[in-house]
């Protein structure tokens, strides 16, 4: 038996794989016939609310609810006593670390309200009014204790503890008082000090991020019915509904085998929608109320109660030669855990100086409790916050040095064979690809006005792979069901159906990709770490390699022919030699047609726990114009250059690309928590939480360098999670460039902008 | 033998040796050997590391081949948002 390698020949000589199909779910989705979370609705259902904290830090003295449960149309109500107690350790979760010690108590406060919106209660009513009325009886008795909310002050000795019994991790000895530290985390490469000692200029600099939240579109949202046996049914729009499930039947102790959660359409998550909030109350409301109950979060919930990323306090240093060589690189990163412990300052750790090929590397970080909601993962989580920061730095040394900053860069950019900053030697990677193609840019080479400024930077996440699983089966008609396990947020559905396609060489509009629930398939791993389409496609491969050997092997019966005659090419078993002159070669549609007589039904089981992601660079140059009036900055032109490895549909890395970038102009620019003295958010709505909407950001160019990922049959590397990684500098440079200030804290938002001209000198309007 | 180094706290647990000489295979084997010369750090391998073998990295890969001259780093896993 041969087989060429069967990749992107379909039996027409089209590839489906590279070309911008359309995807599959697009039009209900623009009909409005797709049904996200909230659409979802069960016969009798009840609905759902939750009683949240009004303080940000109070011990929950007692919790009386007998007066709504009294309260006619009120079905259940829950408290901390209807969700079991777990131990303090860490358990793997997929790629995750989770303490269901901390989880539970996120679900829903038990000893201490941590933060404002911190779920004290919940209630199912038959009506929306009901459930109003019956929070508003539910009597909770709080001892109000003091907050604390930055993460500097957070660290401080005297600062208010959120937990007695954390003690820092990482340090020796052990500390003998607990403290909001949770964690210090530390890489060494080299001699730092050796390094700088070496170094001709040394910039050292500290930078400060606000708190910003991933923004989807869609709140949380969750239908759930349990029955009289225990069997749990769950639909909730989520990036992994198989984490869901794990979470829930351990929060709950539910055995996994009698849950079913299905993952709805997705408006948006970009990391948000990782960790469990409503379902696990849906899910406890509804075994208490024996009938279904729903739960929608308001967008004023989604923000006081889901978790943002990070803010964080971060200190560069680093050392370059007079010719531009970085020598040495030192970090101390402070990230904003939330009341939980476990932001990704471990991560942020490892990215700050991945871009770049340094002998000697120190980087700490801090992971840091304080009265704010749990933190959750935000694209690349903790590589924007410390790559802006030496990002500003790098461009700070080239501007020292007189050199152009892509050179600058470039003479020092991580290549194939350079020792990561975090240890291993990086493969084949396509930093310098996206540093070329920024500078052969028109953009790159326009001039600029007064005011106007352009900035590039360069951004690095690793991207990873897991536990995937997919299903072919090739219908009676030769058209093809695809079924995978991970929501798909991006395009992953036209995505896997063009590889499908490729694979068995059929059309790529005579694939039907569908997303299953979790009874339909094997363990998959969620869609996060831009791992969805890297894996998806590889177990698709998997599973098509076995339906065609499967086709070869009903060929040789057909034909009677020994495996060697014959061969799977350009999407069908071709007979070899003088067999070529005695049959056809066989279709797909050929096989589908006899399938019955010839064996049974055709059908591939593509299982694996996918490793071999490639690590993903991007480049991203910005030109922007401050009003020196107002102090609003306009973004004019944005680029961003990324290593997509292959883009299986490049409309949809694109699509990535624009969206990444977005995200971080937001970020740079005007999003931020803010908190006033009382510990409570100011501004939990999109009317003053300053999103970019489509007429604040122009159509954003990309660039798609492809340098193939060799661990992946189609070269495929992961691309959701770096574009979010370089605006955050690329803009603060461009910053920079309008109006010779080094912008040290983010959002750099009109009054600070304005703050900071006036303070220069540089505003004529008193 | 395979070199084998710790990446940031492990080599607390392992009385601050950060780098290894083992005649590991596999990374069953290497996890099975540190955690023999070093039982504290055996609960943090079973918990989930991400192992970097001659620069590609593989998260809950007990049966990923290590060769005899393969440089090897045992590194915090590694999510993602998106």
């Amino acid at each position: 038996m041969a087989e060429t390698n069967g990749h992107a020949n379909g039996t027409n000589g089209q590839h489906a794989v590279g070309t911008r199909n359309i995807r599959p779910d697009g039009v209900d989705k623009v009909t409005g016939r797709a049904r996200f979370g909230a659409d979802y609705n069960l016969p009798g259902q009840l609905v759902g609310r939750v009683l949240r904290s009004p303080h940000p830090h109070a011990r929950i003295v007692s919790i009386d609810t007998t007066k709504a449960e009294a309260l006619p149309g009120v079905k259940a109500v829950i408290t901390r006593d209807d969700f079991p107690d777990q131990s303090s350790e860490f358990i793997p979760a997929g790629e995750m670390m989770m303490n269901y010690k901390d989880v539970v108590r996120n679900v829903m406060a038990r000893e201490k309200a941590l933060y404002e919106g911190h779920a004290v209660a919940a209630v199912a009513a038959t009506s929306v009014a009901i459930a109003r009325r019956a929070l508003k009886l539910i009597a909770v008795k709080y001892e109000v204790l003091p907050h604390v909310i930055d993460v500097v002050a957070a660290m401080a000795p005297n600062a208010p503890l959120l937990h007695d019994d954390l003690f820092t991790a990482g340090v020796e000895p052990k500390p003998d008082k607990p403290s909001n530290v949770a964690k210090r985390v530390e890489i060494k490469l080299g001699d730092v000090d050796a390094g700088f000692a070496k170094a001709d200029l040394v910039v050292d600099r500290e930078f400060k991020t606000a708190p910003v939240h991933q923004g989807y579109i869609e709140p949380h949202a969750a239908l759930a019915t349990v029955s009289e046996d225990g069997t749990t049914e769950c639909w909730t729009t989520t990036q992994g509904h198989y984490i869901v499930r794990a979470h829930c039947a351990r929060l709950l102790g539910l055995d996994i085998g009698k849950v079913r959660v299905t993952a709805t359409e997705i408006g948006g998550g970009f990391g948000g929608k990782t960790v469990v909030y409503l379902e696990p109350l849906a899910i406890a409301l509804s075994k208490k109320a024996k009938r279904p109950v729903k739960m929608v979060m308001s967008r004023e919930e989604v923000f006081k109660a889901s978790g943002p990323t990070s803010g964080a306090t971060v200190r560069v240093k680093l050392g370059a030669t007079k010719d531009g060589k970085f020598v040495a690189a030192f970090a101390e990163l402070k990230y904003q855990a939330g009341a939980f412990q476990g932001s990704p300052v471990q991560p942020g750790v490892m990215c700050a100086y991945a871009p770049y090929d340094i002998e000697n590397v120190h980087v700490i970080g801090y992971d840091v409790v304080s009265n704010r909601p749990k933190v959750a993962a935000y694209r690349a989580p903790g590589a924007p916050i410390s790559e802006y920061a030496v990002e500003s730095v790098v461009d700070e040394i080239a501007k020292k040095l007189g050199v152009d900053p892509i050179q600058l860069r470039m003479m020092n950019a991580a290549r194939e064979g350079t020792k990561a900053a975090y240890g291993p030697k990086f493969g084949p990677i396509g930093l310098e690809e996206t540093l070329n193609s920024i500078k052969k840019t028109e953009h790159w080479n326009t001039p600029l006005r007064k005011w106007q400024g352009r900035g590039v930077a360069s951004g690095f996440w690793f991207n990873i792979g897991g536990e995937t699983c997919v299903s072919l089966t090739v219908n009676e008609d030769g058209t093809v069901s695809l079924m995978a396990g991970t929501p798909d947020i991006g395009g992953l559905r036209a995505s896997l159906a063009a590889v499908a396609a490729d694979e068995l060489g059929v059309p790529y509009d005579k694939v039907r990709p569908i997303i299953g629930d979790t009874g339909s398939l094997g363990f998959n791993f969620l869609t996060g770490g831009s791992r969805s389409a890297f894996s998806g496609s590889m177990a698709i491969v998997e599973a098509a390699k076995l339906i065609k050997a499967d086709l070869i092997a009903r060929a040789c019966k057909l034909w009677e022919a020994k495996p060697e005659q014959v061969e799977w090419k350009d999407g069908a078993v071709r007979p070899l030699g003088a067999l070529a002159e005695k049959v056809k070669p066989m279709t797909v549609v050929d096989f589908a047609k006899v399938a019955g007589k010839t064996g049974g039904p055709i059908a591939g089981l593509g299982r694996i726990n996918a490793q071999g992601a490639g690590p993903s660079f991007g480049t991203h140059l910005v030109d922007l114009e401050v009003d020196p009036e107002t102090g609003r900055v306009t973004i004019l032109r944005y680029t961003v250059a990324q290593d997509a490895g292959k883009a299986l549909h490049p409309a949809y890395v694109e699509g990535q690309y624009q969206g990444g970038a977005v995200q971080g102009i937001g970020w740079a620019l005007n999003e931020e928590y803010i908190y006033g003295e009382d510990g409570k958010l100011q501004n939990a709505g999109f009317l003053d939480y300053r999103m970019p909407v489509a007429s604040d950001v122009p159509m954003i160019d990309t660039v798609l360098v492809e340098v193939g990922n060799p661990k992946h049959p189609y070269g495929v590397r992961g691309v959701g999670e770096t574009p979010i990684v370089p605006p955050l500098g690329a803009i603060a440079n461009a910053m920079e460039n309008a109006t010779g200030i080094r912008f040290t804290e983010l959002p750099m938002s009109p009054p600070k902008v304005l703050k900071a001209l006036k303070d220069k000198g540089l505003n004529k309007v008193s | 033998m395979a070199r084998v180094v710790l990446i940031g706290n492990l080599a607390q647990l392992t009385g601050g040796v950060a780098e290894f000489e083992l005649s590991a295979t596999s990374v069953k084997q290497l996890f099975e050997q540190l955690a023999t010369l070093h039982p504290a750090i055996e609960p943090h391998l079973e918990q989930g590391v991400a192992v970097a073998i001659d620069g590609q990295i593989v998260q809950e890969a007990l049966f990923e081949p290590i060769g005899p001259r393969s440089e090897v780093f045992i590194m915090p896993a590694i999510a993602g948002g998106c």
